[in-house]
Formats: C-alpha cells, structure tokens, sequence
C-alpha cells in the first residue's frame, strides 16, 4: 500500500518544503504588485501632466492645422485641407521667421556652450572665493526672462548704458534694437549672458565627475595643459556635451519672451521668429487654424533636428 | 493653445452668470477690466451698490480682472459658455464679440443711448451692443512758449494746423535747436495706440483701414494715394529728424521735463499736466488737418450684456440704471476722461461748458471717427500696427500697404466678410 501509494504520488513534499515555497512564491508575486501599484502611482502624475499639456495639445495642433479655426468665431471649424500650409510658404514673413530662427540658433549654441565652458573651466579651481563667481555667472539664470529683457531694453536704448560705455572709447553705437542690422544680434547677446551661467554649471557638474587620478596619470605623462584638456578633459565630457548641446539647440529654437518684450517681431521683421509668429498669429490675429499649421511646421524643425543630433552623437558611439 | 485657455476658463468661473437664491434674488455676474484702477473701479463698485440697494430682485456681483488678461479671459469663457452677464468690453472690439455672438442686443435702451456721444456707443448690424460712459481725446499738447518764440499761429477748433503749417512750424521749432524732440507722437506704445493714434492721421489724408462702405475690402484706401501721402508723411516726421523713431520710457514726463515742444496725447494726460509746473505754459491744440479735416480716434471701455445671460432682463435692468447722468458723471470723473452725455458734462467740473476741459469734449463730438465696424477689426488693428511700424522703420510705403490689404482682404473673405 505505501509502496504503491509512493509509486503513484511522487515523494509528498515536507511541510517546511511548502511553507518556504509557498511563503517565497506569496512574497514574490505580492511584491511585485505593489511594485507595480506604486510604479503606477509613481508614473500616473507625469502621465497625466504630459497628457494634457503635451500629447493632448500635440494632437490638437495637428487637426486644428488643416482648419480654419479662429480664436473667436460664431461658427466651428471647418476643413481647409493643405491651405494654410500653401499661405504659409508663400508668406514672405514666415521665411523671415525662419531665416532669423536658424541664425540665432546656429550663432548661440556655439557660443553659448563655449562660453559655458570656458566659465565652468575657470570657475573649478579649489580657491577662496569660488562660490562668489559661480553665484554672480548663475544669477541671471534665476532672474524672470522678462525682467531681464526690460533691463537690457534700457540698456541698448541709443542714450543707454551700452552706448555709453561704447562711447568712452569713441565709438557711436548704433540705436541697437531700433535698427534691423543689430536687432538680432543684441537679442543674441542678451540671451547668451542670460543662459550661460545655466550651462556652466552643467559644464561643471560634467567636470567634477571625471577622476582626479586621470590628470594625475596624465601629470606624469608630462602632459601640458593644452594636450590635459584636449585629451582627458574633453573626451570625457562627451555625455555633458551632447546634453547641452541638444538642450541649446531646443532653447533657441523657442526663441520668443525676448522677442515679446524687447522688439514685437521689429523692426522690419528682422527678429521675427517661429515662435513669436505662431503666438502673434494665434491670438492677435486670432488665426488659430494657421497658428497651428507655423506650430506644426516648428515641430517638425525641431524633431528633424533633434534626431539628426542623436544620430550624430550616436554614430561617434559606434565607432568608438 | 486653445485648449489651455479653454481649460483656464472652466477652472476659473464654475459658477453660472445668474443665480437665484431662497428670497428669490437673482445674483448676477459683472465682469470689468479695471482691476489695476482703483478709482475707476471704485466709481464702478459705487454704481454697483447704488442698483443693489435701490431694490431687491437682482444683486449685480463685480469681479475685476488685471486689463491685460481681461480680452483673454472672455474668450476663455465664452469657450466655456460661462460668460457673465454684464461686461466690460473695450469700443472696437464690440462687432467681433457681437458677432462672435458674446454680446446681446441692448433692446429697449435707444432712446437713452441717443442721448451719448455716438463714439461710445458700440453697434453691430443697426443694433446697439454696448454703451460707455466716456470718451477720450487726442490733442497736440504744446509749449506756448515754443509756438510764440517762432512766430507760429496758435490753431483753434475751428482752424487747426494744415499740413503745410504744420511742417513749417516743426521746421521752426527743430531751428532753434532747444527741444530734444521737436515732436513726440509716443511711438514707443504698443498695442492698441497704434491704430488709435495714427489710423486718424491716415483718415486726414482721405485713407482708411478698410471700405467702410461693405467692409469687404481695404483696397483703395488703405494703399491708394492718400495712403502712400499718409505714409510718406508719417516716415518723414523720423526720417526729417522732428520725432524719434522710438520714443522714450515715458514720453508725457520728457514733455513736462522740457525736452519734447509738441506732444501728441490723449485727454488723459491733460490731468499731470495741468498739476506740473509748466500747467501755463501747455496748449492743448487740435490735431492737424491733412486735407480732411482733423480727425481723432473715438471709442473708448464700453458695458454690455453677455449673450448667455439666464436673466437678461435683469441685466437690462441694471444697465438702464447705471447709464444715468450722475453715474456718467462719477464714473469718467474718477478716471480722468470725457463725460459721453451732456448731463454728465454738467456735473463734472472743467467739462461743464467754458470748463478748462470743454475744449476735449468739443474735439470729441466734432473730431471723433470710431475705428471699423466688423468684426474683422482685431485683425485689422495688428496688421495696421505692423505695417505702420514697418514704414516708420523705412519699409517701402506702397509694398507694405499692398501687403496690409493683401493680408486684410483674405481674413474678410475667409471669413465670409463677417455675413
């Protein structure tokens, strides 16, 4: 009987067998819910904030671009097809917009990022006082866009402070947001000294991470300072790098409060940019359907440019 | 975009624009942009508490918004159908809310509104819409002292500067080489003072913003030859060296400090003037006539009922009792403006006939052209700003204009000219 019973049932497992199994399965299988309960929680606000301010009004600017929407309008929206998009290129201001988008873009993020470094370089040495100037470089930063564009509306009047200071050595500078030739490039001035300092702490923090016994290595090499940077410092800021770089890139792409403040698209349309067109065209204009069509042309500009950016950076990843 | 303001709106007003409680009062809902003006608000909150106290059916509520935000948030409500039922709503913009079928027709009001300047009345199809309780408006404010040193005629509501005597006496005062700016015209405001200020000049010289005949068209007036006169005129004031391309921070403080001879200002300075210490010598002259007459821009705030109003009755009711006379009075008292009836006049000191500030009012009444009647005029007003800033920045005159009109006449016409 036992023998048979044992042949037909393999050996019966013994009751601390099934206490720790059943105990490891019960604690496997609940942790794992509530691990998933609290990734859902965790996950649930960030999803509905990028629902309703990004993907919701993403969807919407894609249908809203092949209407006639307006702002404000007794009738619904009705389906126009392609038109907007046919006003939109043979809108010689949308071509201004781009044009003075692409060249503040491709102005600040060399100089902005380089210039970042150069701060964060100097300002990563072990000596009194050091808090001060990374306090002082990251100060506009924290400022409002806004005040900081007033400031500097006052500041590049042609009585102003800059032309003032210009005029010490004799120089007669020009009425600098008044004239079309130097409109865009006191914009540019302005946001580079505004973002800077938020770069070069980013610099820095890409700068601290790299081991102190690489230099070190490096000292003993006999390594100037020169071959230091160009072989230690700067390969291994490659992560830093493509960060900042895209996130300039994005930064300037939006180009629009410093527009808003300081010049309204002027003078002559010569700081007009995407941006400020698509807000200027959306609500003082109230042209929603068309504002949609110029948002949705930015976001195509931007995307194709981000992942040109990744591709590049990728590409380097390969070959190394 | 339009969602985001959307959403604003519904978190903002979850209440209904007219409520009734147990006693069987009705609440109703105001609206009014002048949160950042005391005075007037509070000659609005008098209004108010005047009408609440003088019965009990309806209890008027007043909610002030910031006047920046004050044009968004009624689009926002509208979106959301929770519109008040009495608003504020700035002159020009009344035929696009009308449209847009924000507003409701003021029925039953005409015989009391005929009694208004016919600036502050805001209509839309033969229906009037809105009604404000003042004007203001624009004057040549100028040194005295600088017209008598160079021998120039001091003009009068009956015969102001023409173009050439204008030229002339800029000519003669930028000679004598005391004046930082001969002219000052504010060119540094944004917004709305563009088509305010400067469309009138443009009316002076026979052009205008769009056809007034059917509103269909600006083509002809808006870049015909009176326009590209206007706009060869406007650029030269710069290009001659008599007006800064952008004014300063504060041009009516550069005219008090001695540093502008004319400025060019709406009534509402006339107040720091007269407290300043030059109050003797500063004239506040007609604006110039370029070929047609003088004209100035009219319209100012006006109130009207919103459309969804559950108890317009009581809305009329209540806009019946607050256009009164001694309200006009109060109201353009506090902020500094032009009282829109006679009776008003009369009780407001300096506007009472041969007052210090008569002479606004007869401007007014003799000067004033309200800005288009369509609900295209937002898009118009921008597209006006846009290309005056362009000429006055050297953009060749008949091009820009062609491009205004060009740009005009698609809004109109992909709005089915607004029928």
């Amino acid at each position: 009987m036992t023998q048979t019973l044992g042949a037909a049932h393999p050996t019966p497992p013994t009751v601390g067998q099934i206490e720790k199994l059943s105990f490891k399965q019960r604690r496997y299988t609940k942790a794992k819910q509530s691990q998933r309960l609290a990734a859902a929680w965790m996950v649930t606000p960030a999803v509905a904030l990028l629902l309703v301010f990004v993907i919701i009004p993403i969807v919407l600017t894609f249908a809203l671009a092949f209407t006639n929407a307006k702002l404000i309008s007794p009738t619904g929206p009705q389906f126009v097809g392609i038109d907007n998009f046919s006003r939109l290129f043979g809108d010689p201001v949308f071509w201004k917009s781009l044009r003075n988008t692409l060249i503040f873009t491709i102005f600040v993020v060399p100089l902005q990022a380089g210039l970042a470094l150069v701060l964060a370089l100097l300002i990563n040495v072990r000596i009194r006082g050091v808090n001060f100037f990374r306090t002082v470089y990251f100060l506009p930063v924290v400022t409002s866009m806004v005040v900081i564009s007033l400031l500097w509306k006052f500041m590049y009047q042609p009585n102003g402070l800059i032309n003032g200071f210009l005029a010490v050595f004799g120089i007669d500078g020009p009425d600098w947001l008044g004239n079309p030739n130097t409109a865009l490039v006191a914009v540019l001035i302005m946001s580079i000294w505004q973002a800077v300092g938020f770069h070069m702490v980013i610099w820095l923090s890409g700068l601290q991470t790299i081991p102190q016994d690489m230099y070190e290595a490096g000292a003993i090499d006999g390594a100037s300072n020169w071959q230091r940077f160009r072989y230690l410092t700067w390969p291994a800021l490659r992560q830093t790098r493509t960060f900042i770089l895209i996130t300039i890139t994005i930064q300037a792409f939006a180009l629009f409060t410093q527009i808003q403040v300081m010049t309204q698209g002027g003078p002559l349309d010569s700081t007009s940019t995407i941006v400020y067109q698509a807000v200027r065209t959306g609500f003082s204009l109230q042209q929603t359907g068309y504002a949609s069509a110029l948002s949705l042309v930015f976001f195509v500009l931007v995307l194709v440019v981000s992942l040109a950016q990744r591709y590049l950076t990728r590409d380097k990843d390969v070959k190394k | 975009m339009a969602l985001s303001l959307a959403a604003c709106g519904k978190g903002g007003s979850s209440n209904t624009a007219a409520t009734t409680d147990a006693n069987g009062t009705t609440t109703l809902k105001m609206w009014t942009h002048n949160a950042g003006n005391d005075k007037e608000l509070a000659a609005i909150t008098q209004v108010v508490n005047d009408y609440n106290g003088s019965q009990s059916k309806y209890k008027v509520e007043i909610q002030a918004f910031p006047q920046d935000s004050y044009n968004t948030s009624v689009t926002a409500a509208a979106a959301s159908k929770s519109l008040p039922c009495i608003l504020d709503v700035d002159g020009p913009n009344v035929p696009n809310w009308a449209w847009a079928g924000y507003l409701a027709p003021l029925d039953g009001m005409d015989d009391q509104i005929s009694k208004f300047l016919p600036s502050v009345v805001g209509k839309y199809n033969d229906k009037n819409y809105a009604v404000g309780y003042y004007d203001v408006a624009l004057v040549m404010e100028a040194r005295k002292s600088a017209l008598e040193a160079s021998g120039i005629r001091i003009p009068t509501i009956d015969s102001s500067w023409t173009k050439d005597e204008f030229a002339a006496a800029l000519a003669a005062i930028k000679a004598t080489g005391k004046w930082e700016n001969t002219l000052d015209m504010q060119t540094g405001n944004t917004g709305e003072w563009w088509p305010y200020a400067y469309s009138p000049f443009l009316q002076s010289f026979g052009g205008d913003l769009i056809n007034r005949d059917d509103y269909k068209s600006a083509d002809g007036v808006l870049n015909g030859a009176a326009a590209v006169e206007w706009a060869n005129w406007f650029r030269s004031l710069t290009s001659d060296g008599y007006m800064p391309l952008k004014s300063g921070a504060d041009p009516g403080q550069d005219f008090l400090n001695g540093k502008t001879a004319i400025l060019y200002n709406g009534s509402w300075g006339a107040e720091a003037a007269k407290a300043s210490s030059i109050a003797d010598d500063i004239l506040f002259l007609p604006s110039v006539d370029l070929g047609n007459g003088p004209k100035i821009g009219g319209g100012s705030w006006q109130w009207a009922v919103g459309s969804g109003c559950s108890a317009p009755e009581g809305a009329l009711d209540y806009m019946k009792f607050a256009m009164q006379d001694k309200y006009v009075a109060s109201v353009s008292e506090a902020s500094g403006t032009i009282p829109a009836t006679d009776g008003g006049a009369a009780l407001v000191k300096g506007y009472e006939t041969g007052g210090e500030y008569d002479i606004f009012r007869q401007y007014s009444k003799k000067f004033a052209e309200v800005r288009p009647v369509t609900p295209g005029y937002p898009f118009i007003a921008t597209t006006f700003t846009k290309t005056a800033q362009d000429i006055l920045n050297g953009a060749d005159p008949q091009a820009t204009l062609d491009q205004a009109v060009k740009d005009i006449d698609a809004n109109q016409q992909s709005n089915n000219n607004f029928q």
